[in-house]
């Protein structure tokens, strides 16, 4: 069964631009769903740099990256919007006319579908997506020998497992697999993790037992006829070789970013990114926007500061898609009985 | 001023001119070549993962324990470094380096 969804506009991307659009819709009453990919809200604040300081947020001296996340989750709060997290949007397809846009969006997950009236694209660099690592024809064993995720362990049972890394996601699975796996390889590029030290503890009493193995190295090459695979090349820091006999590799690379889906929206790309105007901030396609890092004009800046001033023009002409009818009053925060109502502030 | 040599992924050697102060990563994606550097030099994304040719290797500030765990997110050669943390000097005038290959 496919869940169709009714709202005024799906936002794509739950980062600090994202959800500061979800604020300058709403204080034009415009209601929206959010999509990420990523199981929590933030984007690359939250995933890659939550403890860093920012010191270019206008009226923050300095706050960390979750720090801006949960006050702009704080701001938003008085509109409820509705977020789908662990959601890939796969397809976005076109069914109104250029004057009274109208789209169908669908994610990966659930089936779920929506229909909007705009959709804002703020998606930073992209999806984020397990790092493959430059092997070559690794692709060919993808799905049968190489995973970058564990979805259901058992499918690893009494099988020579090759776990990759050397932080949580590896560590932790070596200790969870092992007992289940023929036999279990860990293989890191140096004597050092940075995983829990209890995870690491255990790991090491399994090699000491001799119930595991840890090499040092990196592998260089797959063996099997693909997609069945046999074995991998590893190269150690002297540059000699050996080769590990495995029936599935698991490399936790952590994640990066790749533009994913949205090449085939019908939206022009310039070196991965999405050209607007610097009045609406829309696409090629009426009725899709791009705010944030994934945009790009003359004179573009990637700060965060630039996303939220292109969210808050962004919402302006999207007022008009929703409201066609609506004349839009340009209001303050500081003296609008009506936006105060909304915020859930008034006297 | 003083200039940095990069290999390319496709084996093509380029000189750029390089900015005191500059981290390398930005005086290479600076010259348009293809460097990621996703997070914008905060060593946070290893995108801009790159290896030093061993005789510059020495001259360079060791790898933080911050670097190193960024680097355990690639496939590495014992000569990798993220370019992001290097900082550009005149000591670095002639630097030799080539770019990291790319996961799909």
């Amino acid at each position: 069964m496919t869940d169709n969804i009714e709202t005024d506009v799906v936002i794509i991307g739950a980062g600090p631009v994202g959800l500061f659009a979800v604020f300058e819709l709403g204080l034009l009453d415009i209601k929206c769903h959010v999509i990420d990919i990523l199981p929590k809200v933030g984007g690359q604040c939250a995933e890659l740099y939550p403890e860093k300081p920012i010191y270019d947020i206008p009226g923050f001296p300095m706050i960390t990256g979750q720090g801006l996340v949960d006050n702009l989750m704080a701001q938003i709060e008085p509109f409820h919007p509705t977020f789908h997290l662990n959601e890939m949007v796969e397809s976005v397809e076109s069914i109104g006319t250029p004057e009274a846009p109208l789209f169908r969006v669908k994610t990966s997950e659930n089936e779920t579908t929506f229909t909007c009236k705009a959709i804002l694209i703020a998606a930073g660099g992209g999806s984020f997506q397990p790092k493959k690592p430059p092997i070559e024809n690794i692709e060919a064993y993808e799905g049968t020998g190489v995973f970058y995720a564990v979805r259901h362990m058992q499918m690893f049972r009494d099988k020579r497992v090759l776990i990759v890394g050397g932080g949580d996601s590896a560590l932790d699975w070596t200790v969870n697999l092992q007992p289940i796996a023929k036999r279990l390889t860990l293989l890191h590029r140096r004597d050092a993790f940075r995983a829990a030290p209890h995870t690491v503890e255990k790991m090491r009493s399994l090699v000491g037992s001799g119930d595991m193995d840890l090499h040092l190295g990196q592998v260089t090459a797959l063996k099997g006829t693909a997609p069945v695979l046999e074995g991998a090349v590893i190269r150690k820091d002297d540059g000699s070789t050996f080769e590990v006999a495995c029936d599935v590799m698991l490399p936790f690379f952590g994640l990066t970013m790749k533009l994913g889906p949205i090449a085939e929206w019908g939206l022009n790309l310039h070196e991965n990114l999405i050209p607007v105007d610097t009045e609406k901030f829309e696409t090629n396609v009426p009725g899709i926007f791009a705010i944030g890092d994934i945009n790009t004009y003359p004179g573009k800046l990637k700060l965060i500061l630039s996303g939220f001033h292109e969210g808050a023009l962004a919402a302006q002409k999207v007022h008009r898609y929703v409201y066609p009818e609506k004349k839009l009053l340009f209001q303050y925060t500081t003296s609008s009985s009506s936006l105060q109502k909304k915020l859930g502030v008034a006297a | 001023m003083g200039v940095i040599h990069v290999t390319d992924r496709a084996g093509q050697r380029h000189t750029l001119e390089a900015i005191e102060g500059w981290r390398v990563m930005e005086i290479i994606r600076d010259w348009g070549l293809p460097i990621e550097g996703l997070c914008g030099g905060a060593c946070e994304c290893a995108t801009c993962h790159v290896f030093v040719s061993e005789d510059w290797l020495s001259k360079l500030y060791p790898p933080t324990e911050e670097e190193e765990d960024q680097l355990d997110t690639v496939v590495t050669q014992p000569n990798s470094r993220l370019s992001c943390q290097i900082i550009w000097t005149p000591e670095l005038d002639g630097l030799e380096l080539t770019l990291a290959p790319t996961g799909g």
